[in-house]
């Protein structure tokens, strides 16, 4: 169950989508792009998600929040997929609330989760040391000293990095490198001494930059969750974000379909529209069955957190596998049929294949969650 | 208990009585239960079994009591499936009647044709094939020319129809004929009549799978008394399309299905490739295992999605129009992976050196091919879903 909405969640899809065709549409990221903002968002409409209650939707109500659950998360983000808006709401209000949700201590969720709910602070999680994604090859280490700790090491790709006030690092307290036990996860001031931040520009202009540690000292009370036990932590909160992903490509593969379908409706060629020809019905038939597929699959993934089932992590790979793949094939279908203003920057539909990229590589690329799936299911 | 649970124990007592226990083992493909005048009985329990189930309107659960059916509300047909599923039954009678006749029937017949014919499908007395493919009819249907001409007191059929399944076995045909040659679609009317009427021959065709379900069939001077036309004359396509929806869902359900369910293609690569600390020893084909695993399960999901939006009335239908074209050609990758899997013991045609399930490998593989090609091919369905769900202009 749980493949249809209810009315409350129908609203909020509307809301969301009222509010990111007007406040964040696909020229908001241009703009950003094109004037090289320092943040790489828009503040005053992160405020505004702030005031709709989109920051707080996993934060208890008794913490300021709104309490929406994973699904009304997964409908935000499929709006916000649809003009690939660049916003804090993976980084931040998925996987900030979620590590806090899963390991905080009662201090830390009353210190830190009004703070996410009124869009006061920003977090981000920096785990990845290669090019690949890979949540065990960790080499940041985190050595015990006393009362404190100190780590040193390098992460890349950490999403939302150089504007985030906490840092939710992954390192090893013992154990060797890819061993899934020994991870420990720490939460850190971003602006803690030894920490540098380097933003790196991304060909989707979405955010994201590299950390290093070098000697950051902390205290035991930075352990988020136990310590040597954080892959507990880890690998939850991680299928909640390769979910959330597969929501943001849904809306992204959804409006790249409904750009194209409109454009060969409409663009003229042997006296025709282009649309009429046989050899792009069909494709975009196909493309259409996929895209159903694709919505079947989100749903029951974002249902499955919401409802505590045990085989999340089995429909988090399908998902992100699915949704990596397949939005690789829409994004590179559709800008065919754009022809050669496709090819343009001034056309949306490169920006969508851009950013379905770097999703696709994001927490797990189709290779990596097809390795998954069959080890979760036995084969 | 509420009158659901009443109904459960009912049903449960009722099947521990009257399923015999043969009927509760996997079936073989010999022992399928098609009924009709001129069925074969391996098996007596089958008929038994069909027999019982046909007297309590069972195979028909839905379908109103005044017409043998067993005028089961949805919610109690559910339950009798849960219970048939939960002792393993076999289908006490498969029948194009029950899945493709009698629900255009009870929409389109009168009450007369109704009564005379719903309640023999029910029981199994009368097996049915479709009459509806012509060798210049296939995908383009309503191009048929089958000639039917109005004698007064009869109607006079000539022409030929092609795949009609086991119209040698069946022992009444639903036809579509040509009763007005100057029109398409308004020339088409919708008859039913007795194989063993004078001049009517079928020839079975051997397909690529060695086997022959279907038939070349031939209507010469076809007597056919005019009270079996269903609905008016020159409308019967309209009862032909919705014919064609009850046989492209029957038809797009076939990926789900055999050979072990979901994780039976797992295992049968770890049986012919090999197995390393309990995965796939290949890493190419269990890559391949994967996808079609996850393809299989994304397709479930999306038809119980289109069962969950039709019960809380949301559905918009544009999801079951790509049912068709995903479930076969879903069903033709997964035969051809179980080929490839099983390597040269998957490509065995007959002897001792293969197992049974081997030797049904090839079979399985080539009668798949079909799957996108029967009830509409795969380029029908994405001109309909083109043109009708995306209106893309012709």
């Amino acid at each position: 169950m749980g493949l249809v909405l209810t009315e409350e969640q129908v609203l909020l899809k509307e809301t969301a989508t009222q509010f990111f065709q007007e406040k964040l549409p696909v020229a908001n990221l241009r703009t950003l792009r094109n004037e090289k903002d320092k943040d790489g968002f828009d503040r005053k409409a992160w405020k505004e998600m702030a005031d709709l209650g989109f920051s707080g939707i996993l934060v208890p109500e008794a913490y300021g929040g709104t309490e929406f659950g994973p699904v009304g998360l997964g409908l935000i983000l499929e709006q916000a997929g649809r003009t690939i808006a660049a916003t804090p709401l993976l980084s931040t209000v998925l996987l900030g609330t979620t590590a806090i949700q899963l390991g905080g201590t009662d201090t830390q969720r009353q210190t830190l989760l009004p703070e996410i709910a009124a869009g006061h602070m920003l977090l981000a999680l920096a785990l990845e040391e290669g090019p690949h994604h890979n949540p065990t090859r960790i080499a940041t280490s985190a050595k015990a000293e006393g009362g404190a700790y100190i780590l040193n090491g390098e992460k890349t790709f950490v999403l939302d990095g150089h504007v985030a006030d906490q840092l939710i690092v992954v390192a090893r307290t013992s154990g060797e490198v890819n061993d899934r036990n020994g991870l420990t996860i720490f939460l850190i001031p971003s602006k803690t001494d030894g920490m540098s931040v380097t933003r790196t520009i991304m060909t989707d202009s979405h955010n994201a930059a590299n950390i290093k540690l070098t000697n950051v000292k902390v205290t035991n009370s930075a352990i988020l969750g136990s310590k040597d036990a954080g892959a507990d932590i880890l690998e939850p909160l991680l299928d909640f974000g390769r979910i959330g992903i597969a929501a943001e490509l849904l809306g992204l593969i959804q409006e790249s379909f409904d750009q194209t379908l409109a454009y060969i409706k409409e663009r003229k060629q042997f006296g025709k529209v282009i649309g009429s020809f046989q050899a792009l019905q069909h494709r975009m038939a196909e493309m259409f069955a996929e895209l159903e597929v694709c919505r079947s699959i989100v749903l029951d993934a974002l249902s499955a957190i919401e409802d505590r089932r045990n085989d999340v992590p089995s429909v988090a790979s399908l998902a992100k596998a699915r949704l990596s793949e397949t939005s690789r094939h829409i994004t590179n279908e559709c800008l065919q049929m754009h022809g050669g203003v496709g090819m343009t920057d001034e056309y949306d539909i490169g920006l969508f294949m851009k950013r379905a990229r770097v999703a696709a590589a994001t927490f797990g690329n189709a290779g990596f969650h097809r390795d998954r799936y069959a080890t979760l299911e036995g084969f | 208990m509420d009158n659901l649970d009443q109904f459960r124990a009912d049903t449960k007592a009722w099947l521990e009585a009257n399923c015999p226990p043969s009927m509760r083992t996997p079936m073989p493909e010999d022992e399928s239960p098609w009924g009709g005048r001129r069925a074969k009985w391996k098996n007596p329990d089958s008929k038994k079994w069909m027999d019982a189930m046909g007297a309590r309107g069972w195979t028909a659960p839905t379908w109103p009591k005044q017409y043998g059916g067993g005028g089961l509300s949805k919610e109690e047909n559910k339950v009798l499936q849960q219970e048939l599923r939960a002792i393993k039954a076999r289908p006490a009678l498969m029948s194009f009647g029950i899945w493709m006749l009698g629900p255009a029937l009870l929409e389109f017949a009168t009450e007369e044709q109704k009564k005379e014919y719903l309640p023999q499908i029910v029981r199994g007395e009368i097996r049915w094939c479709q009459g509806y493919s012509e060798p210049g009819a296939g995908s383009d249907l309503a191009g048929l020319q089958t000639k039917c001409e109005d004698k007064d007191d009869h109607y006079l059929v000539n022409g030929q129809k092609i795949w009609t399944s086991y119209a040698d076995k069946a022992d009444w045909i639903f036809c579509l004929v040509r009763t007005d040659a100057s029109v398409k679609h308004e020339g088409i009317s919708f008859l039913l009549f007795d194989m063993e009427s004078q001049g009517v021959e079928a020839r079975p065709i051997t397909m690529i799978s060695g086997a022959s379900p279907f038939c070349e069939t031939f209507f010469t001077d076809v007597k056919v008394p005019k009270h079996h036309l269903v609905g008016e004359l020159n409308k019967g396509w309209t009862i032909a399309k919705r014919l064609l929806q009850h046989e492209r869902e029957m038809i797009s359900g076939m990926g789900m299905g055999s050979g072990g369910g979901a994780s039976g293609i797992s295992n049968l690569a770890k049986d012919y490739v090999g197995e390393k600390d309990g995965r796939i020893a290949d890493a190419t084909v269990r890559d391949s295992v994967a996808r079609q695993r996850m393809d299989s399960h994304a397709f479930s999901l999306t038809l119980q999605r289109t069962m969950e939006e039709a019960k809380a009335g949301q559905s918009t239908g544009a999801a079951s129009s790509i049912f068709k074209y995903y479930g076969t050609e879903l069903n033709k990758r997964r035969n051809e992976l179980i080929i490839e899997l099983m390597g040269t013991q998957g490509l065995g045609w007959e002897g001792e050196a293969f197992s049974e399930e081997e030797l049904a490998a090839p079979r399985n593989w080539l009668r798949s091919k079909g799957n996108s090609i029967e009830g509409g091919t795969t380029e029908v369905q994405m001109n309909v879903i083109s043109k009708r769900v995306l209106g893309l202009p012709d």
